[in-house]
């Protein structure tokens, strides 16, 4: 068990923050610690390309295929550097993080060759189509119908919740294509172009005044019928191997989005004078504390390379960091007071610690609610009774 | 970096869950409790035929060497079956000797620390008053302190040696919720007392030893407890199901390894700063120490709550995971006082 880093992780560490500090305070400085994933997309998009030129779009995956190969070490200290030096979130996060790990696991040589490269150059952004207006808790539930016409699928249905879709090129999908049947069996894992006329987009206005999740209608929408990821039928299995890629290295970048949060309470708390309270005092130290944590339950869960033994630290990570901001959300709004429910302007648009306190009310339901978590904590990791199903 | 136990590592973490399994039972621990909360063949095989005294202390003066990670597994081990030992004192002492002794104070007392022939607890006062060779005042709360021949005694940031059967030393047992680990009060009339070489040294030393053993402990207690409801709720039968399939109750089970898994990184997290020196091991200990102590009361707690009213009896051991649950809570910092040493690292120190 170690902590520190070798000597070559720490030249490794010297080289992408520097490139990284480098860039954003030269060419893509306009687009420096921008919060919201909505802003500047097209700036965003040449970083990403801007990323790509240089190797580090994709740094864990295989040099054949753009990466580098980087070990567990590299991508921590990748993650760390990336947040440190301000740099933007990904917008092809799902692409880089969701798609191309599964694609890497599941694809056969002729389907990686075709998608991972648009994933690597940063020319391809990608989305995700699983959840539906009633396949949300409930995933297997899913009634969106994919049928072969021909050489191709014909998907029509309607997905919820795609985050970025109006930004996105490519969005894969999970559709029941065995005619009657039910729950996780008979499902397909497709691969589809957004920019056609069977595929429609419409922003969903959240609470907090933002649009980043849409409604995505197929009508007839078309794939090649080789645009599938495992075998016709078996989708199920694909989805619920890029919902673990989900838990990975990545959960370190968002993790450094976290600190930067907690560090803004702090310097508020200062500000106000609330530092000296001592029940905030006690609450800023607990989000001091469960912030550690969950970068120490991320390394462990990172580290464990037996992957047949129940990983309590990946089965509780999902919960533990979603209430984690909930309540940094709640205490930023006790550390800055009724100052903070007033907006900058006359627009309904909120300064970052505000929009943590609105928007991480949806932390807590997406992804697997809370209570699905604790279902899936207690069935999974505990071995207890399953939950009884109804009738579909 | 690589946050994974180490094939050794894995391994002591393995013979100690044995071992302590095996001979830490319920039945033994409670004999120990109507006596003076120690099971001495427990303590002696631990310390002769296992050798896991040492840990923590370098060959050369008469221990195993290693580091804080594989005392912690000791540590965690010994918590998960509410073993009956001096650990804790022994430990903290030998560590402070390693520490911060002189070399006639660690070979008088290190030997026979290790090898289990000598039990030692610790003790502070804030009325002490140190004259020449001789130390005066009341120490309160010495875990195992009736049993202790060696008092490793602190006032203010300074730390002495004390011998029990010394002329003017006092001690008292108390009868204590925690049967496990009854506390003593000790007091000393100008007893004569050894000061530390560094007291500085010897001083940090109790405290990290302290902190992170009783956060270990934690751990395992807490795991236990989530363990034996687990098991629990697979075996009682009400209105026709097993109780663990409701759902209130499975969300209850699942909190509490939620809890756990965090606990699980504090200790490992404080136990490896401490050993690579790191700046952050300050914060990690309070964090450990805080968090580890809230998730046993926490899961002693349900542990109570989801037996129903066998948790609640003599017989069951629920009440056992739940006192030790107390005692860690309360000992060497509440869990307020270590948040607010975090406070006072982010914030500044309170107005």
């Amino acid at each position: 068990m170690k902590l520190g880093f070798s000597a070559k992780d720490e030249a490794f560490r010297a080289e992408c923050a520097g490139w990284l500090q480098a860039q954003m305070a030269g060419p893509f400085a306009d687009i420096r610690g921008i919060p919201n994933l909505c802003d500047a997309i097209p700036r965003r998009k040449e970083w990403e390309q801007q990323l790509a030129a240089h190797k580090w779009s994709c740094i864990g995956w295989p040099a054949q295929w753009g990466g580098r190969d980087a070990t567990l070490a590299q991508q921590v200290i990748f993650a760390e550097e990336y947040a440190r030096a301000g740099a933007p979130n990904r917008i092809n996060h799902i692409g880089v993080e969701l798609a191309g790990p599964t694609i890497l696991a599941f694809g056969t040589e002729e389907q990686k060759a075709r998608y991972l490269p648009g994933i690597a150059a940063g020319t391809h952004i990608w989305c995700q189509g699983f959840s539906e207006p009633n396949a949300g808790s409930d995933l297997a539930n899913v009634k969106t119908k994919a049928r072969i016409e021909g050489d191709e699928w014909v998907v029509n249905g309607q997905k919820v919740w795609t985050s970025l879709a109006h930004y996105s090129d490519m969005i894969f999908v999970i559709a029941r294509s065995e005619e009657g049947s039910a729950g996780p069996k008979g499902l397909s894992f497709l691969l589809m172009d957004m920019d056609q006329p069977g595929i429609e987009v419409r922003p969903i206005g959240q609470m907090n005044g933002e649009a980043e999740f849409n409604e995505t209608f197929l009508t007839d929408a078309r794939c090649a019928a080789d645009a599938m990821l495992g075998a016709r039928g078996d989708g199920w299995k694909v989805a619920m191997a890029l919902l673990a890629f989900e838990r990975g290295v990545s959960t370190l970048g968002q993790q450094m989005q976290f600190r930067n949060e907690l560090d803004q309470v702090i310097a508020a708390a200062k500000v106000s004078g609330k530092a000296g309270d001592p029940v905030i005092r006690q609450r800023i130290a607990n989000a001091e504390i469960g912030l550690r944590l969950m970068r120490y339950g991320a390394l462990r869960m990172l580290s464990n390379t037996d992957l047949s033994a129940i990983d309590g630290a990946a089965l509780t990570y999902k919960i533990q960091w979603a209430t984690w901001r909930r309540n940094l959300g709640e205490l930023a709004m006790d550390v800055l007071g009724q100052e903070a429910e007033l907006a900058a302007g006359d627009q309904y648009v909120w300064g970052a610690l505000p929009n943590v306190y609105l928007f991480s009310r949806s932390d807590t339901i997406y992804g697997g609610t809370n209570q699905i978590q604790r279902n899936l904590i207690a069935e999974r990791g505990l071995g207890l009774p399953r939950e009884p199903r109804g009738q579909a | 970096m690589e946050f994974a136990f180490t094939e050794e590592q894995a391994m002591i973490a393995e013979t100690a869950r044995a071992f302590f399994a095996e001979n830490a039972t319920s039945e033994r621990t409670r004999l120990a409790m109507a006596a003076d909360g120690i099971d001495r063949d427990l303590w002696q095989s631990f310390c002769t035929e296992l050798g896991l005294a040492g840990i923590g202390v370098p060959e050369e003066m008469g221990g195993v060497g290693l580091g804080m990670v594989e005392f912690a597994l000791i540590a965690e081990a010994a918590g998960t079956q509410l073993a009956a030992l001096p650990l804790l004192g022994n430990a903290r002492a030998a560590h402070a000797l390693v520490a911060g002794g002189t070399d006639a104070q660690r070979a008088r007392w290190l030997p026979a620390l290790v090898a289990g022939e000598s039990i030692a607890t610790s003790a502070w006062s804030n009325d002490a008053a140190a004259g020449e060779g001789t130390l005066s005042g009341t120490f309160r709360f010495a875990p195992h302190g009736g049993s202790a021949d060696l008092l490793v005694l602190t006032a203010g940031e300074k730390c002495w040696l004390v011998q029990a059967g010394a002329p003017g030393v006092t001690v008292t047992a108390h009868v204590t919720m925690d049967q496990t680990r009854p506390l003593a009060t000790i007091t000393l009339d100008n007893a004569p007392a050894e000061p530390f070489a560094d007291h500085t040294a010897a001083f940090h030393a109790l405290h990290v030893t302290g902190w992170l053993c009783l956060a270990a402990e934690a751990l395992g207690g807490a795991q236990a407890a989530l363990d034996r409801t687990v098991a629990y709720s697979k075996e009682r039968v009400q209105f026709g199901r097993q109780i663990g399939s409701f759902q209130a109750y499975k969300h209850r089970l699942a909190d509490m390894m939620i809890e756990i898994e965090q606990a699980r990184s504090a200790v490992y997290w404080a136990a490896c700063a401490v050993d690579e020196g790191c700046d952050e091991a300050q914060l990690a200990l309070h964090s450990a120490k805080a968090f580890c102590a809230d998730t046993f009361h926490m899961c002693a707690g349900n542990m109570i709550q989801l037996h129903g009213g066998i948790g609640f009896t003599w017989e069951h051991d629920a009440h056992l995971f739940f006192k030790r649950a107390r005692s860690i809570s309360s000992m060497l910092g509440d869990s307020q006082w270590h948040r607010e040493q975090i406070a006072g690292m982010v914030l500044g120190v309170a107005a």
